[in-house]
Protein backbone atom coordinates (compact mmCIF):
# COMPACT_ATOMS: atom_id res chain seq x y z
CA UNK A 1 0.00 0.00 0.00
CA UNK A 2 2.73 2.27 0.65
CA UNK A 3 5.27 3.36 -2.16
CA UNK A 4 8.73 3.23 -1.19
CA UNK A 5 9.26 6.51 -1.88
CA UNK A 6 7.01 6.73 1.37
CA UNK A 7 8.90 5.41 3.84
CA UNK A 8 11.34 8.12 4.98
CA UNK A 9 8.04 9.74 6.10
CA UNK A 10 7.55 9.48 9.29
CA UNK A 11 11.31 10.07 10.36
CA UNK A 12 11.89 13.19 8.41
CA UNK A 13 8.36 14.26 9.89
CA UNK A 14 9.25 13.81 13.51
CA UNK A 15 13.16 14.83 12.76
CA UNK A 16 13.99 17.83 11.41
CA UNK A 17 10.54 18.94 10.75
CA UNK A 18 10.29 20.34 7.16
CA UNK A 19 8.04 23.60 7.19
CA UNK A 20 4.56 23.30 5.19
CA UNK A 21 5.93 24.55 1.81
CA UNK A 22 8.43 22.10 1.54
CA UNK A 23 5.83 19.24 2.31
CA UNK A 24 3.71 21.19 -0.40
CA UNK A 25 6.50 20.96 -2.72
CA UNK A 26 7.51 17.51 -2.38
CA UNK A 27 4.65 15.65 -4.11
CA UNK A 28 4.39 18.41 -7.12
CA UNK A 29 7.68 17.10 -8.35
CA UNK A 30 10.62 15.18 -6.07
CA UNK A 31 7.92 12.50 -4.89
CA UNK A 32 5.14 12.92 -7.77
CA UNK A 33 2.39 10.20 -6.83
CA UNK A 34 2.29 8.64 -10.06
CA UNK A 35 5.87 9.71 -11.52
CA UNK A 36 8.19 9.15 -9.04
CA UNK A 37 6.15 6.88 -6.28
CA UNK A 38 3.94 5.16 -9.47
CA UNK A 39 1.42 5.06 -7.14
CA UNK A 40 -2.50 5.23 -8.10
CA UNK A 41 -2.09 3.90 -11.49
CA UNK A 42 -5.77 2.32 -12.18
CA UNK A 43 -7.15 5.89 -12.67
CA UNK A 44 -3.84 7.14 -14.29
CA UNK A 45 -3.81 4.60 -17.19
CA UNK A 46 -7.84 4.06 -17.38
CA UNK A 47 -8.85 7.96 -17.52
CA UNK A 48 -6.79 9.49 -19.21
CA UNK A 49 -7.32 9.41 -22.88
CA UNK A 50 -7.97 13.06 -22.95
CA UNK A 51 -6.99 16.48 -20.59
CA UNK A 52 -10.17 17.36 -19.51
CA UNK A 53 -10.70 13.59 -18.45
CA UNK A 54 -7.79 13.93 -16.56
CA UNK A 55 -8.14 17.15 -14.84
CA UNK A 56 -11.41 15.94 -13.62
CA UNK A 57 -10.50 12.75 -12.05
CA UNK A 58 -7.06 15.07 -10.52
CA UNK A 59 -9.55 17.16 -9.36
CA UNK A 60 -11.91 14.48 -7.71
CA UNK A 61 -9.28 12.54 -6.26
CA UNK A 62 -7.32 15.90 -5.09
CA UNK A 63 -10.57 16.94 -3.06
CA UNK A 64 -11.04 13.39 -1.33
CA UNK A 65 -7.52 13.80 -0.39
CA UNK A 66 -7.57 17.16 1.03
CA UNK A 67 -10.66 16.56 3.10
CA UNK A 68 -10.03 13.16 4.02
CA UNK A 69 -6.46 14.49 5.14
CA UNK A 70 -8.00 17.44 6.81
CA UNK A 71 -10.50 15.08 9.18
CA UNK A 72 -8.08 12.55 9.97
CA UNK A 73 -5.49 14.77 11.00
CA UNK A 74 -7.68 16.48 13.05
CA UNK A 75 -9.42 13.54 14.81
CA UNK A 76 -5.53 11.67 14.71
CA UNK A 77 -5.36 11.58 18.29
CA UNK A 78 -9.27 10.01 18.91
CA UNK A 79 -8.52 7.34 16.32
CA UNK A 80 -8.01 3.90 18.34
CA UNK A 81 -4.86 2.66 16.61
CA UNK A 82 -7.01 -1.34 16.25
CA UNK A 83 -9.77 0.54 14.30
CA UNK A 84 -7.54 2.82 12.37
CA UNK A 85 -8.19 1.42 8.91
CA UNK A 86 -11.51 0.79 8.77
CA UNK A 87 -11.96 5.20 9.87
CA UNK A 88 -9.81 6.28 7.46
CA UNK A 89 -11.85 3.97 4.91
CA UNK A 90 -14.85 5.09 6.27
CA UNK A 91 -14.05 8.84 5.94
CA UNK A 92 -12.43 8.28 2.33
CA UNK A 93 -15.62 6.22 1.07
CA UNK A 94 -17.81 9.69 2.44
CA UNK A 95 -15.46 12.15 0.67
CA UNK A 96 -15.86 9.45 -2.65
CA UNK A 97 -19.29 9.64 -2.44
CA UNK A 98 -19.45 13.50 -2.06
CA UNK A 99 -17.27 13.82 -4.93
CA UNK A 100 -19.53 11.55 -7.22
CA UNK A 101 -22.91 12.87 -6.70
CA UNK A 102 -21.82 16.43 -7.13
CA UNK A 103 -19.75 15.65 -10.45
CA UNK A 104 -22.84 13.77 -11.54
CA UNK A 105 -24.95 16.75 -10.35
CA UNK A 106 -22.60 19.37 -11.90
CA UNK A 107 -20.90 17.97 -15.15
CA UNK A 108 -23.12 14.97 -16.10
CA UNK A 109 -20.92 14.61 -18.99
CA UNK A 110 -17.72 14.07 -17.49
CA UNK A 111 -18.96 12.26 -14.93
CA UNK A 112 -20.34 9.65 -17.76
CA UNK A 113 -16.76 9.88 -19.43
CA UNK A 114 -14.85 8.72 -16.23
CA UNK A 115 -17.80 5.95 -14.86
CA UNK A 116 -16.86 3.51 -12.55
CA UNK A 117 -13.72 5.35 -11.66
CA UNK A 118 -14.70 7.69 -9.64
CA UNK A 119 -15.96 5.74 -7.18
CA UNK A 120 -13.29 3.26 -7.16
CA UNK A 121 -10.76 6.42 -5.65
CA UNK A 122 -11.98 4.54 -2.71
CA UNK A 123 -9.42 2.06 -3.30
CA UNK A 124 -6.50 4.16 -4.56
CA UNK A 125 -3.49 3.80 -2.70
CA UNK A 126 -2.19 7.39 -3.01
CA UNK A 127 -4.95 8.17 -0.48
CA UNK A 128 -4.86 5.62 1.77
CA UNK A 129 -1.17 5.62 2.00
CA UNK A 130 -1.28 9.73 2.60
CA UNK A 131 -3.22 8.85 5.30
CA UNK A 132 -1.63 6.31 6.86
CA UNK A 133 2.26 7.49 6.03
CA UNK A 134 1.48 11.27 6.83
CA UNK A 135 -2.20 12.53 8.07
CA UNK A 136 -2.41 10.42 11.11
CA UNK A 137 1.20 11.69 12.47
CA UNK A 138 1.67 15.14 11.72
CA UNK A 139 -0.78 18.22 12.63
CA UNK A 140 -3.68 19.73 10.43
CA UNK A 141 -1.22 22.16 9.00
CA UNK A 142 1.56 20.31 7.23
CA UNK A 143 -1.10 17.27 6.91
CA UNK A 144 -3.15 20.00 4.35
CA UNK A 145 -0.34 20.97 2.89
CA UNK A 146 0.91 17.16 2.00
CA UNK A 147 -2.41 16.33 0.50
CA UNK A 148 -3.13 19.63 -1.58
CA UNK A 149 1.17 18.51 -2.62
CA UNK A 150 0.00 15.19 -3.86
CA UNK A 151 -3.18 16.15 -4.71
CA UNK A 152 -1.97 18.33 -7.37
CA UNK A 153 1.24 16.97 -8.52
CA UNK A 154 -1.45 13.46 -9.03
CA UNK A 155 -3.83 15.75 -11.07
CA UNK A 156 -0.84 17.08 -12.79
CA UNK A 157 0.57 13.97 -13.80
CA UNK A 158 -2.78 13.05 -15.10
CA UNK A 159 -3.21 16.02 -17.28
CA UNK A 160 0.09 15.73 -18.77
CA UNK A 161 -0.72 11.91 -19.55
CA UNK A 162 -4.01 12.70 -20.81
CA UNK A 163 -2.71 15.78 -22.51
CA UNK A 164 0.22 14.17 -24.22
CA UNK A 165 -2.44 11.35 -25.39
CA UNK A 166 -5.07 13.90 -26.61
CA UNK A 167 -3.00 14.91 -29.10
CA UNK A 168 -1.69 12.13 -30.59
CA UNK A 169 -4.48 10.44 -30.19
CA UNK A 170 -7.15 12.39 -31.53
CA UNK A 171 -4.75 15.79 -32.77
CA UNK A 172 -6.30 18.01 -30.17
CA UNK A 173 -5.94 19.42 -26.53
CA UNK A 174 -8.83 19.87 -24.17
CA UNK A 175 -10.91 19.30 -27.12
CA UNK A 176 -9.35 22.04 -28.93
CA UNK A 177 -8.51 20.69 -32.23
CA UNK A 178 -4.75 21.70 -33.32
CA UNK A 179 -3.28 20.27 -36.39
CA UNK A 180 -6.33 20.86 -38.95
CA UNK A 181 -7.99 18.23 -41.39
CA UNK A 182 -4.76 16.40 -42.67
CA UNK A 183 -3.36 14.89 -39.30
CA UNK A 184 -3.91 11.44 -39.36
CA UNK A 185 -4.83 10.82 -35.00
CA UNK A 186 -2.73 8.42 -33.61
CA UNK A 187 -5.69 6.32 -32.20
CA UNK A 188 -3.63 3.74 -30.49
CA UNK A 189 -2.46 6.98 -28.16
CA UNK A 190 -6.17 6.95 -26.57
CA UNK A 191 -6.79 3.52 -26.35
CA UNK A 192 -5.84 1.47 -23.30
CA UNK A 193 -2.45 0.17 -24.71
CA UNK A 194 -1.39 3.98 -25.17
CA UNK A 195 -1.82 4.35 -21.95
CA UNK A 196 0.90 2.14 -21.18
CA UNK A 197 3.34 3.45 -23.87
CA UNK A 198 2.90 7.23 -22.67
CA UNK A 199 2.91 6.06 -19.23
CA UNK A 200 6.58 4.29 -19.97
CA UNK A 201 7.41 7.12 -21.93
CA UNK A 202 6.72 9.45 -19.68
CA UNK A 203 7.90 7.51 -16.44
CA UNK A 204 11.27 7.40 -18.27
CA UNK A 205 11.29 11.08 -18.94
CA UNK A 206 11.15 11.73 -15.15
CA UNK A 207 14.06 9.12 -14.63
CA UNK A 208 16.04 10.73 -16.92
CA UNK A 209 15.59 14.31 -15.83
CA UNK A 210 15.92 13.10 -12.05
CA UNK A 211 19.06 11.14 -13.27
CA UNK A 212 20.64 14.63 -14.74
CA UNK A 213 19.67 17.40 -11.70
CA UNK A 214 21.23 14.77 -9.45
CA UNK A 215 24.42 14.64 -11.57
CA UNK A 216 24.22 18.49 -11.10
CA UNK A 217 23.73 18.60 -7.91
CA UNK A 218 26.70 16.10 -7.36
CA UNK A 219 29.64 17.89 -9.22
CA UNK A 220 27.74 21.23 -7.56
CA UNK A 221 28.97 19.70 -3.81
CA UNK A 222 32.24 18.09 -5.17
CA UNK A 223 33.33 21.50 -6.17
CA UNK A 224 33.88 23.16 -2.94
CA UNK A 225 35.91 20.57 -1.88
CA UNK A 226 38.13 20.91 -4.32
CA UNK A 227 38.66 24.20 -3.76
CA UNK A 228 38.86 23.48 -0.08
CA UNK A 229 41.74 21.15 -1.48
CA UNK A 230 43.52 23.39 -3.46
CA UNK A 231 43.60 26.20 -0.86
CA UNK B 1 -6.79 -6.97 22.90
CA UNK B 2 -7.61 -6.19 26.38
CA UNK B 3 -11.45 -5.74 27.19
CA UNK B 4 -11.84 -2.35 28.09
CA UNK B 5 -10.75 -1.30 24.91
CA UNK B 6 -13.30 -2.83 23.11
CA UNK B 7 -16.51 -0.04 23.88
CA UNK B 8 -14.40 2.08 22.42
CA UNK B 9 -13.80 0.75 19.49
CA UNK B 10 -17.05 -0.26 18.85
CA UNK B 11 -17.77 3.13 19.84
CA UNK B 12 -15.35 4.86 17.70
CA UNK B 13 -16.70 3.02 14.32
CA UNK B 14 -20.18 3.49 15.29
CA UNK B 15 -20.31 7.34 15.46
CA UNK B 16 -17.87 7.16 12.27
CA UNK B 17 -20.09 5.51 10.76
CA UNK B 18 -23.39 7.69 11.64
CA UNK B 19 -21.32 10.89 10.80
CA UNK B 20 -20.64 9.19 7.65
CA UNK B 21 -24.36 7.99 6.96
CA UNK B 22 -25.17 11.79 7.70
CA UNK B 23 -23.17 13.10 5.60
CA UNK B 24 -23.56 11.18 2.34
CA UNK B 25 -27.78 11.44 3.11
CA UNK B 26 -26.87 15.16 3.12
CA UNK B 27 -24.85 15.15 -0.13
CA UNK B 28 -27.62 12.82 -2.17
CA UNK B 29 -30.61 15.23 -0.94
CA UNK B 30 -28.61 17.88 -2.06
CA UNK B 31 -27.61 17.21 -5.58
CA UNK B 32 -30.80 14.76 -6.26
CA UNK B 33 -32.68 16.92 -8.04
CA UNK B 34 -30.34 18.85 -10.26
CA UNK B 35 -29.09 14.92 -11.04
CA UNK B 36 -32.88 14.09 -12.33
CA UNK B 37 -32.95 17.37 -13.99
CA UNK B 38 -29.73 17.03 -16.00
CA UNK B 39 -30.94 13.50 -16.69
CA UNK B 40 -34.71 14.57 -17.93
CA UNK B 41 -33.43 17.34 -19.88
CA UNK B 42 -30.56 14.88 -21.26
CA UNK B 43 -33.85 12.60 -22.71
CA UNK B 44 -35.89 15.72 -23.72
CA UNK B 45 -33.08 16.63 -25.97
CA UNK B 46 -32.50 13.09 -27.53
CA UNK B 47 -36.31 12.70 -28.28
CA UNK B 48 -36.72 16.00 -29.55
CA UNK B 49 -33.67 15.17 -31.31
CA UNK B 50 -34.40 11.75 -32.93
CA UNK B 51 -38.37 12.80 -34.09
CA UNK B 52 -38.08 15.98 -36.42
CA UNK B 53 -40.66 18.42 -35.77
CA UNK B 54 -41.34 17.45 -31.62
CA UNK B 55 -41.97 20.08 -29.63
CA UNK B 56 -42.81 18.22 -26.47
CA UNK B 57 -42.83 14.52 -25.13
CA UNK B 58 -44.24 12.50 -22.72
CA UNK B 59 -43.84 8.89 -21.41
CA UNK B 60 -45.54 6.03 -22.49
CA UNK B 61 -46.08 2.84 -20.58
CA UNK B 62 -47.33 -0.69 -21.67
CA UNK B 63 -49.70 -1.30 -19.12
CA UNK B 64 -52.25 -3.80 -18.57
CA UNK B 65 -52.02 -4.77 -22.64
CA UNK B 66 -52.41 -0.67 -23.42
CA UNK B 67 -50.08 1.70 -23.77
CA UNK B 68 -50.94 4.54 -21.35
CA UNK B 69 -49.62 7.69 -20.16
CA UNK B 70 -48.14 6.98 -16.46
CA UNK B 71 -50.65 8.92 -15.06
CA UNK B 72 -53.79 7.77 -16.57
CA UNK B 73 -54.70 4.97 -14.20
CA UNK B 74 -56.18 6.33 -10.77
CA UNK B 75 -53.46 8.44 -9.74
CA UNK B 76 -53.53 11.22 -7.57
CA UNK B 77 -54.25 14.47 -7.70
CA UNK B 78 -51.40 16.90 -7.01
CA UNK B 79 -47.86 17.01 -7.86
CA UNK B 80 -47.06 14.35 -5.77
CA UNK B 81 -49.16 12.33 -7.24
CA UNK B 82 -47.60 12.56 -11.12
CA UNK B 83 -44.27 12.34 -9.35
CA UNK B 84 -44.95 9.22 -7.69
CA UNK B 85 -46.62 7.75 -10.99
CA UNK B 86 -43.45 8.84 -12.98
CA UNK B 87 -41.42 6.89 -10.62
CA UNK B 88 -43.24 3.76 -10.34
CA UNK B 89 -43.45 3.87 -14.39
CA UNK B 90 -39.62 3.59 -14.38
CA UNK B 91 -40.08 -0.30 -14.27
CA UNK B 92 -42.50 -0.69 -16.89
CA UNK B 93 -41.34 -1.23 -20.35
CA UNK B 94 -41.67 2.64 -21.99
CA UNK B 95 -41.81 4.83 -24.89
CA UNK B 96 -42.30 8.59 -25.31
CA UNK B 97 -44.94 9.48 -27.66
CA UNK B 98 -43.87 12.84 -28.86
CA UNK B 99 -45.98 15.81 -29.89
CA UNK B 100 -46.11 19.57 -31.74
CA UNK B 101 -46.87 22.30 -29.03
CA UNK B 102 -50.71 22.26 -30.28
CA UNK B 103 -50.49 18.75 -28.97
CA UNK B 104 -50.79 16.95 -32.60
CA UNK B 105 -48.96 13.14 -31.99
CA UNK B 106 -46.02 13.21 -34.30
CA UNK B 107 -43.90 10.14 -33.92
CA UNK B 108 -42.78 7.75 -31.03
CA UNK B 109 -39.07 7.67 -29.74
CA UNK B 110 -38.02 3.93 -28.31
CA UNK B 111 -34.84 3.89 -26.15
CA UNK B 112 -32.92 0.04 -26.85
CA UNK B 113 -29.90 -1.22 -25.85
CA UNK B 114 -27.96 -4.16 -26.96
CA UNK B 115 -24.35 -5.29 -26.68
CA UNK B 116 -22.08 -3.60 -29.10
CA UNK B 117 -18.31 -4.03 -29.78
CA UNK B 118 -16.99 -3.16 -26.30
CA UNK B 119 -19.92 -2.61 -23.82
CA UNK B 120 -23.27 -2.25 -24.17
CA UNK B 121 -24.96 0.29 -26.63
CA UNK B 122 -27.99 2.82 -25.30
CA UNK B 123 -29.55 4.27 -28.14
CA UNK B 124 -33.12 5.68 -28.72
CA UNK B 125 -34.42 6.21 -32.01
CA UNK B 126 -37.58 7.99 -33.56
CA UNK B 127 -40.55 5.82 -35.25
CA UNK B 128 -43.53 7.22 -37.47
CA UNK B 129 -46.05 4.79 -37.51
CA UNK B 130 -47.91 5.91 -40.05
CA UNK B 131 -45.25 5.90 -42.57
CA UNK B 132 -43.23 2.88 -40.85
CA UNK B 133 -40.18 4.34 -40.96
CA UNK B 134 -37.39 5.45 -38.60
CA UNK B 135 -36.85 8.83 -38.78
CA UNK B 136 -34.27 9.57 -36.37
CA UNK B 137 -30.82 7.81 -34.06
CA UNK B 138 -29.01 9.20 -31.30
CA UNK B 139 -26.70 6.76 -29.23
CA UNK B 140 -26.66 7.62 -25.94
CA UNK B 141 -24.25 5.69 -24.53
CA UNK B 142 -21.56 3.97 -26.03
CA UNK B 143 -17.83 2.62 -25.49
CA UNK B 144 -16.83 1.97 -29.08
CA UNK B 145 -13.45 1.81 -29.67
CA UNK B 146 -12.58 5.34 -30.68
CA UNK B 147 -11.82 6.35 -34.70
CA UNK B 148 -13.41 2.69 -35.50
CA UNK B 149 -16.27 1.69 -33.75
CA UNK B 150 -17.61 5.55 -32.75
CA UNK B 151 -18.47 6.10 -36.13
CA UNK B 152 -21.78 4.76 -35.61
CA UNK B 153 -22.80 8.54 -33.88
CA UNK B 154 -19.34 10.35 -36.02
CA UNK B 155 -20.04 9.18 -39.22
CA UNK B 156 -22.91 11.85 -41.05
CA UNK B 157 -23.36 9.19 -43.83
CA UNK B 158 -24.12 6.56 -41.36
CA UNK B 159 -26.33 8.33 -38.84
CA UNK B 160 -28.07 9.96 -42.38
CA UNK B 161 -28.82 6.82 -43.11
CA UNK B 162 -31.52 6.84 -40.03
CA UNK B 163 -33.30 9.53 -41.25
CA UNK B 164 -35.62 7.67 -43.59
CA UNK B 165 -35.39 3.67 -43.00
CA UNK B 166 -38.31 1.60 -43.29
CA UNK B 167 -38.95 -1.09 -40.69
CA UNK B 168 -40.12 -3.99 -42.79
CA UNK B 169 -39.32 -6.65 -43.70
CA UNK B 170 -36.26 -5.81 -41.32
CA UNK B 171 -33.44 -3.91 -41.08
CA UNK B 172 -30.54 -4.75 -43.37
CA UNK B 173 -26.90 -4.07 -42.85
CA UNK B 174 -25.47 -4.32 -46.37
CA UNK B 175 -21.56 -3.98 -47.64
CA UNK B 176 -21.47 -1.51 -50.41
CA UNK B 177 -24.69 0.51 -51.06
CA UNK B 178 -27.83 -0.83 -49.77
CA UNK B 179 -30.61 0.64 -52.07
CA UNK B 180 -33.80 -0.94 -50.79
CA UNK B 181 -35.50 1.38 -48.25
CA UNK B 182 -34.44 -1.38 -45.28
CA UNK B 183 -31.04 -1.38 -45.95
CA UNK B 184 -28.29 0.44 -43.92
CA UNK B 185 -24.42 0.67 -45.36
CA UNK B 186 -22.29 -0.75 -43.29
CA UNK B 187 -19.09 1.11 -42.33
CA UNK B 188 -16.32 -0.16 -43.12
CA UNK B 189 -13.65 -1.15 -40.36
CA UNK B 190 -16.72 -0.72 -38.20
CA UNK B 191 -19.33 -3.64 -39.30
CA UNK B 192 -19.40 -5.08 -35.70
CA UNK B 193 -20.70 -1.80 -34.47
CA UNK B 194 -23.09 -0.98 -37.45
CA UNK B 195 -24.57 -4.47 -37.06
CA UNK B 196 -24.59 -4.43 -33.48
CA UNK B 197 -26.77 -0.90 -34.07
CA UNK B 198 -28.92 -2.44 -36.73
CA UNK B 199 -29.87 -5.59 -34.26
CA UNK B 200 -30.69 -3.39 -31.01
CA UNK B 201 -32.79 -1.73 -33.73
CA UNK B 202 -34.81 -4.70 -35.04
CA UNK B 203 -34.77 -6.00 -31.63
CA UNK B 204 -36.61 -2.34 -30.15
CA UNK B 205 -38.76 -3.22 -33.54
CA UNK B 206 -39.45 -6.59 -32.15
CA UNK B 207 -40.69 -5.42 -28.59
CA UNK B 208 -42.80 -2.30 -29.57
CA UNK B 209 -44.12 -2.16 -33.02
CA UNK B 210 -47.37 -4.16 -32.29
CA UNK B 211 -47.96 -2.16 -29.67
CA UNK B 212 -48.05 1.15 -30.94
CA UNK B 213 -51.21 2.28 -32.24
CA UNK B 214 -51.28 4.66 -34.98
CA UNK B 215 -52.34 7.61 -32.87
CA UNK B 216 -50.95 7.85 -29.43
CA UNK B 217 -52.66 8.37 -26.41
CA UNK B 218 -53.39 12.48 -26.30
CA UNK B 219 -50.93 14.51 -24.74
CA UNK B 220 -51.28 14.88 -20.46
CA UNK B 221 -49.14 18.29 -19.75
CA UNK B 222 -48.87 17.08 -16.19
CA UNK B 223 -47.26 13.82 -17.25
CA UNK B 224 -43.95 15.83 -19.24
CA UNK B 225 -40.18 14.71 -18.64
CA UNK B 226 -37.88 17.58 -17.78
CA UNK B 227 -40.39 20.00 -18.04
CA UNK B 228 -39.11 24.00 -18.16
CA UNK B 229 -40.21 24.94 -14.78
CA UNK B 230 -37.30 21.99 -12.89
CA UNK B 231 -34.60 22.86 -15.57
CA UNK B 232 -31.90 24.49 -13.48
CA UNK B 233 -30.61 27.80 -15.67
CA UNK B 234 -27.11 27.48 -17.51
CA UNK B 235 -24.24 24.53 -17.73
CA UNK B 236 -23.82 22.45 -20.91
CA UNK B 237 -26.66 20.47 -22.13
CA UNK B 238 -25.78 16.79 -22.18
CA UNK B 239 -27.23 15.80 -25.41
CA UNK B 240 -25.43 12.54 -25.81
CA UNK B 241 -22.52 12.53 -28.38
CA UNK B 242 -22.94 13.60 -31.57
Amino acid sequence: MVGPGDTGHGDTGLGDTPGSYEEFVKGLWRENPVFVQVLGMCPALAVTNSAVNGLAMGGATLFVLFMSSLLISSLRSFIPKAVRISTYILVIATFVTVADLSLQALAPTVHRELGAFISLIVVNCLILGRQEAFASKNPVGRSLADAAGMGLGFTLALVLLGGAREVLGKGALFGVSLFGEGFEPWVVMILPPGGFLMLGLLLLLFAWIAEKREKLLDEAESEPDLDREAA
Amino acid sequence: MKLPETPRLILTLTVAGLLSGLAIVGAYQATQPRIRANNARALRQAVLEVVPGAETLQPLVWRDGALQAPGTAGSTAGNGGAGRAADRSGDLPTVYGAYTAAGGFVGYAIPAAGAGFQDTIRLIYGYQPETERIVGLQILESRETPGLGDRIYKDPDFVAEFRDLAVSPRIEAVKGHGEAPHQVDAITGATISSKAVISILNAGNDEWLDRLPEEAPAFQPSTTVGAEGETPKGGPVPGGKN
